[in-house]
């Protein structure tokens, strides 16, 4: 039987370009889905607010991996079969991702204080003006050390997309045990892997958050 | 360039200075106002003739800093009018970006934008809401950071400025919008008295300007020096009103232990 060697840890390289393409369409998707939650979650018309809160409470109330069952094999009960793993998988996790960005930047757009608001109404600016403007801005500064955090679950999330056949890290190092059986070894390299996507994540959420909270700009 | 080199001086400066002459821009009659079951406002009537600097006094909780956000519709009262130059506040369809046009408020805490620079807060609202182009609302910026004395700190961020000179920005910003009606609401409370002297001094100007102005204000000496109307009120009610002199001579106890507190 074959041992661990450089070609398996080839095999894992590749399958963690898929663990960063499946991370970039989840936080990309998720993050304009989560915007625009956010930003119905702040509105001024209560029935935009319900909504928004009803989303992210069922996004938030549901485990990630029901959420990916649900989409690869319930879309297939209401007609459409044959769903690629990376579209389930895409869709699953930009759902996941918007549910917890829209109440992170929620909370951005709400730690801006009340006065700011009121000074930009008090100069006669549209409410869109008001928070394009001087809100969005401001709690972009503050959003970002959070935003950058989250990213971090995403990619370790990611793993869960295996759940629908998607050959990413954790599959693949699950593939490679069936073969060879050597799980201690593979599953250290892969999690080595996740350590190294996840650590410069996280050492720049941390060093963002120094630099924007000594400078306010 | 001489239109904006003196922003606030918009075809005013004839004008008298007493509330006989003319509508008058503000006008409040029987105005109500709780917050639950706290009455803040008891009937409150007040009239501000066009060039008057009328000065509202009070202990805390005496509803002048109340009765100065519903004139520019910050807060909605639950009886009475208030017209403020041609607006109906208490009306429920009230234009509300309109009245904005027309009344500028400065606030105790300067409320500036920290993401911009002096300059930039001063040009955002005439960019928005007046189409200006980037370069006619520089001027306009250029001409009323001047006016406050502070053409230097065009490009410094808010942080960089002192508490007085960010309030004097807070005005310059709310000058370039050329109101009629300037509202102050006790913004020189946050600051130390030689920081209190150059914002006061760059209102007195104004004052003289002919610039229309209602201030919430703890500064007795300055009530009793620029006001052409001081309005005494206690308990959401205008207890006692009248010129300067009234501080000197109060008919009523209450503003009687107020000024012996006060002072």
């Amino acid at each position: 039987m074959q041992s661990f060697g450089l070609a398996h840890v080839e095999f894992l390289a590749w399958a963690a370009l898929w663990t960063v393409g499946l991370s970039a369409i989840a936080f990309v998707g998720g993050g304009l889905l989560g915007f625009a939650v956010a930003l119905l979650r702040v509105s001024s018309n209560p029935a935009a607010r319900v909504a928004a809160i009803v989303y992210i409470q069922i996004v938030q109330g549901t485990p990630l991996l029901i959420l990916l069952f649900l989409i690869y094999f319930g879309v297939a009960v209401i007609g459409f079969t044959g769903v690629p793993a990376i579209l389930a998988a895409g869709a699953g996790l930009t759902i996941y991702a918007s549910g917890f960005l829209a109440e992170i930047w929620r909370g951005c757009i709400q730690s801006v204080p009340k006065t700011q608001w009121e000074a930009a109404e008090c100069l006669a600016l549209t409410r869109w003006q008001r928070m394009t403007r001087v809100i969005l801005p401001q709690a972009l500064r503050i959003a970002t050390p959070p935003t950058v955090g989250f990213l971090v679950q995403i990619v370790k999330n990611t793993s869960l997309a295996s759940v629908v056949g998607f050959v990413e890290l954790a599959q693949a190092g699950k593939l490679i045990n069936n073969s060879i059986f050597e799980p201690f070894t593979i599953f250290v390299t892969v999690a080595v892997f996740y350590f190294a996507l996840c650590f410069p994540l996280s050492t720049w959420s941390r060093s963002l958050e120094r630099t924007l909270n000594v400078s306010r700009r | 360039m001489s239109a904006v080199a003196n922003p606030t001086r918009a075809a005013r400066e004839d004008t008298p200075r007493s509330s006989q002459a003319g509508a008058p821009v503000v006008r409040l009659h029987d105005v109500h106002k709780s917050f639950g079951a706290l009455k803040v406002l008891d009937g409150v009537s007040l009239d501000v003739g066009p060039g008057e600097i009328a000065a509202i006094i009070g202990q805390s909780g005496s509803g002048k800093s109340t009765a100065l956000r519903c004139i520019n519709a910050l807060e909605t009262i639950q009886q009475g009018t208030i017209h403020v130059c041609g607006h109906a506040i208490h009306d429920p369809g009230l234009d509300r970006r309109a009245l904005r046009r027309d009344v500028g408020i400065v606030f105790q805490s300067y409320n500036l934008f920290p993401h911009l620079t002096a300059e930039q807060n001063i040009m955002l609202a005439p960019t928005c809401v007046k189409g200006m182009t980037k370069a006619q609302a520089r001027d306009l910026a250029r001409a009323v950071l001047s006016h406050v004395g502070l053409a230097e700190k065009a490009e410094h961020y808010p942080e960089q400025l002192s508490g007085g000179q960010q309030q004097r920005v807070a005005i310059a910003r709310s000058l370039a919008m050329r109101p009629k009606l300037m509202l102050f609401d006790e913004v020189t409370s946050a600051l130390d008295p030689q920081l209190t002297g150059e914002v006061l001094k760059v209102m007195e100007n104004l004052a003289r300007e002919g610039m229309t102005m209602i201030l919430v204000t703890h500064e007795m000496a300055f009530a009793r020096k620029v006001a052409s109307k001081v309005v005494y009120m206690h308990r959401g009610r205008v207890w006692e009103t009248g010129t300067g002199a009234m501080l000197d001579d109060p008919q009523t106890p209450e503003l009687r232990a107020f000024i012996g507190n006060g002072l």
